[in-house]
């Protein structure tokens, strides 16, 4: 299982931060179509950066069960 | 007890005094302060108050990487950084850095250098929260839009 996290606009258009996924590894160009297949008004991740592990990843990366992928849209601290 | 983390996201509101004990350093001849506050005006509009969410081990994780970054550059630099997130005020403290090295040039360089990297690769979001509206902020660096929509890999090494 992968555990996908969801951020900000993606929380609040998606309606919930946690999406888990029963794969046992999945490319993050996939999640992206899979999370736009269950979440049609997601289109917003497009613009939002994947990390797998709390680390910034390409979209080419295969995530494995067990890892935590999330994606970052545009970010606004300080 | 205070939190002993050089790199932390909180929820509470941050004393400035305790981020600066954590740079401290006999060696040191400066230690520089950036203190980032909520702005009640943005192009005119006028913001009720902000809403800060972060990706928690993320962002302290790349705050920590900034710590890296800056002993580079400055290796005797000693940096801490705390950034509150939840809902802050107008005139809140949002963020607090602070930077100490043997001279004063280095700390003011590095802190600055800090605060626009929190701005490139720290999972930090803010929510403005208008009299008519409220909206998440993107991007804010302004002078550097990633016209792909998010940060190029050379932002983000």
């Amino acid at each position: 299982m992968i555990k996908v996290l969801l951020f900000a606009e993606l929380e609040e258009k998606a309606g919930q931060r946690e999406v888990e996924i029963s794969a046992e590894e999945m490319k993050i160009s996939d999640i992206r179509i899979y999370l736009l297949n269950k979440f049609p008004q997601l289109t917003v991740i497009n613009t939002a950066m994947p990390a797998i592990n709390e680390e910034y990843a390409e979209d080419e990366v295969k995530a494995k069960a067990g890892d935590n992928v999330a994606f970052i849209p545009p970010v606004s601290g300080g | 007890m205070a939190e002993q983390k050089n790199f932390l996201i909180t929820e509470e509101v941050i004393n400035i005094q305790e981020v600066v004990d954590k740079v401290t350093d006999r060696n040191a001849g400066a230690i520089n302060t950036f203190i980032g506050t909520v702005r009640e005006l943005t192009k005119g509009k006028k913001t009720l108050y902000l809403k800060y969410d972060a990706y928690v081990p993320m962002a302290e994780k790349k705050l920590a990487q900034i710590g890296d970054e800056i002993q580079i550059d400055f290796p005797e630099a000693k940096v801490a950084i705390t950034h509150r997130i939840g809902e802050l005020g107008i005139t809140d403290i949002a963020v607090v850095i602070a930077v100490s090295t043997p001279h004063r040039a280095d700390a003011f360089t590095a802190s600055r250098y800090a605060i626009e990297r929190i701005k490139e690769i720290v999972p930090i979001w803010k929510k403005e929260h208008w009299e008519d509206g409220e909206e998440w902020i993107g991007d804010q660096l302004e002078k550097k839009p990633y016209p792909s929509g998010k940060p190029e890999k050379e932002d983000l090494q």
